[in-house]
């Protein structure tokens, strides 16, 4: 060990070993720093507010309804506006049938399209193309969609219901003359609508999956798809379902769209090529004309099981994310 | 310097020592990224059942030489390859060649662990399962196998359904052995498989390596020239100049190169001087 060197302070400048003060002299820049963080919090706290406003307002503009009908409300099913008898089931059993079938056809195909984009089947000048294209859609308003539904859609999917219904009508969900508008054309819209945000989702998360992950599985012998169906999707499945869920979400809310397509009836039925009705396209179709309380507070009401089930869906989601996520024995 | 060699019978005291059958025979190879040539000219022999220490300053093109041994270089990107490699006698280059096959024969495993976010029972039957359709029982030997023979049985028995992550850096990258063990690979290509291990996790390593040479043949490239005098029989040294392509600059028994090498630039290289 040698001995500690003498510090060589006449190297160091004076006004530097003289300015030691820590102390706060300048009011002025902790007065603008607790500022933006005050400005900045309450920016962000004004989102919550909102939030807890709108359920405020709704709740209390359903109370009428929910002290008539209680929870008997989410299963019975007249709704009868001269009567003012109320029954939220078909519209829940509409909203949930139509979202489903939008699922299972979306699902499948945004998972196709985010494998395509991701990974090298393509050269890139077609690939992200076809991922820009996609994304797309969802910048299309639904109003359109709808107009495209009713003008295009439906008059060339009608060949389609026909051949189900003179074919496959033993099967319950095919069982009966389409007129049209059905609750499978309005799956099928939702289905569409609910493509990209799969699609971009599910193909971000693939795209962030470590290049090593495919070097290891091609140096053990696994052509691309068996890496694709073994790695990279299994790898996803957290995040591909969050992209699911997000969808799901979106269809559940849907409304312009599918009150044009869904053809607004109020009976439950279990075949999808009967028309039907969702919670959104009601609330679109009859708040406006509303008058009376009751019928107010039961649109109100069904605006209330609106925000449950998709807080239920997003909720679904954040507990499977989390029990599906790779890695967390 | 010091280094300590084996003194193992094999050893062979030159790289044309009769009895030698060279699992892989690479003749002037070079290889490409894109247009830019990233190695030109090497020609050398990696011999069954000895360890083929890969070493070289950075830059010298000795992962590219790794990863052109069984084509995993062809996932990054446009590559373009001259010459030949022959996996006992077949060249790997031609059209006839499996890609999957030829991967499943030469194994490979990299600079950092890569297991894949699986139980560590999933990882090791991964291989197995994609080219075949093993029962339970024989899954469970191959598997049990493979970790013996990669050293991490003990520790993990009790844990097989458990995830791979949950395991440290070490044990992580004997799975990736274990893991490539099990589809019985007749090569194993190591790529820096130490450099982000601490030195007991390294050591252990390093004594897998001289125990799986009983088994197979094992090229490993290495930043670390005491790794390479001590697990390896041959050593391979690599060099660039203002050209920047990679080249082979000498060939021959680790002992050779280490203490009696021809090349000056070798002789620089294994004693300090530079790289």
């Amino acid at each position: 060990m040698t001995a500690t060197p003498e510090p060589a302070q006449n190297l160091i400048d004076r006004d530097r070993l003289n300015d030691v003060n820590l102390a706060n002299q300048d009011g002025h820049n902790s007065f603008i720093d607790q500022g933006f963080t005050w400005l900045v919090q309450g920016f962000a706290m004004s989102v919550v507010i909102v939030l807890g406003w709108m359920s405020w307002v709704i709740f209390r503009q359903a109370q009428p309804a929910i002290e008539k009908f209680g929870f008997g409300f989410l299963w019975t099913q007249n709704w009868d506006i001269n009567e003012l008898t109320f029954g939220a089931l078909p519209y829940i059993y509409g909203t949930l049938v139509s979202s489903a079938i939008a699922l299972i056809i979306a699902l499948p195909i945004g998972l196709a399209v985010a494998v395509v984009t991701s990974e090298r089947f393509l050269p890139p000048w077609i690939r992200s193309p076809i991922a820009f294209v996609v994304e797309l859609i969802a910048a299309i308003p639904s109003v359109i969609i709808g107009l495209w539904g009713i003008f295009v859609l439906i008059p060339f999917l009608q060949p389609v219901q026909q051949w189900l219904f003179q074919h496959l009508s033993w099967i319950p969900i095919f069982n009966s003359e389409p007129a049209g508008p059905s609750m499978l054309i309005a799956g099928i819209i939702l289905a569409i609508m609910i493509l990209p945000t799969i699609a971009a989702i599910s193909r971000e998360v693939l795209i962030a999956i470590p290049k090593e992950l495919r070097t290891a599985s091609a140096s053990l012998g696994a052509t691309q798809w068996e890496t694709i169906f073994r790695v990279l999707l299994p790898s996803a499945i957290s995040g591909i379902l969050g992209a699911a869920m997000l969808g799901l979400g979106r269809a559940l809310g849907e409304t312009m769209a599918v009150t044009m397509v869904i053809g607004n009836s109020d009976q439950i039925s279990t075949s999808l090529l009967n028309p039907g009705n969702t919670i959104p396209a009601l609330l679109a179709n009859q708040f406006a004309e509303a008058s009376d309380g009751l019928h107010i507070g039961a649109l109100m009401y069904l605006a209330l099981i609106l925000f449950a089930l998709t807080l239920i869906v997003n909720m679904l989601a954040i507990v499977l994310v989390k029990f599906l996520k790779p890695g967390e024995a | 310097m010091q280094f300590s060699f084996h003194d193992s019978a094999t050893d062979p005291s030159s790289p044309t020592a009769s009895g030698m059958t060279p699992a892989l025979r690479v003749k002037d190879l070079a290889f490409y990224y894109g247009s830019q040539k990233a190695i030109e000219s090497v020609s050398m022999d990696i011999y069954q059942g000895q360890v083929t220490a890969i070493i070289g300053p950075s830059g010298c093109g000795k992962s590219t030489f790794l990863k052109a041994l069984n084509r995993i270089s062809e996932l990054e990107g446009t590559v373009r390859v001259e010459g030949q490699v022959e996996f006992f006698g077949q060249n790997i280059y031609s059209r006839q060649v499996n890609l999957n096959r030829l991967r499943r024969q030469i194994g490979m495993v990299f600079q950092k662990p890569n297991p894949f976010p699986i139980s560590i029972y999933d990882n090791v039957a991964y291989g197995v399962r994609v080219y075949s359709r093993p029962s339970r029982s024989s899954l469970d030997e191959t598997v049990e196998s493979a970790l013996k023979s990669a050293a991490l049985w003990s520790e993990v028995k009790d844990n097989l359904n458990k995830s791979a992550l949950g395991l440290s850096g070490g044990q992580q990258q004997r799975l990736c052995i274990a893991r490539a063990l099990a589809v019985k690979p007749k090569i194993l290509l190591m790529d820096e498989p130490c450099s982000a291990l601490d030195p007991i996790a390294t050591m252990k390593i390093e004594e897998l390596i001289d125990h799986l040479r009983q088994e197979l043949t094992i090229a490993i490239v290495t930043h670390n020239m005491q790794q390479a005098s001590r697990v390896s029989q041959y050593t391979a040294f690599f060099s660039t100049d203002e050209s920047r392509i990679g080249q082979l600059i000498e060939f021959g028994s680790t002992a050779q190169i280490f203490m009696e090498a021809s090349q000056p630039r070798t002789r620089d290289y294994v004693e300090g001087r530079f790289g």
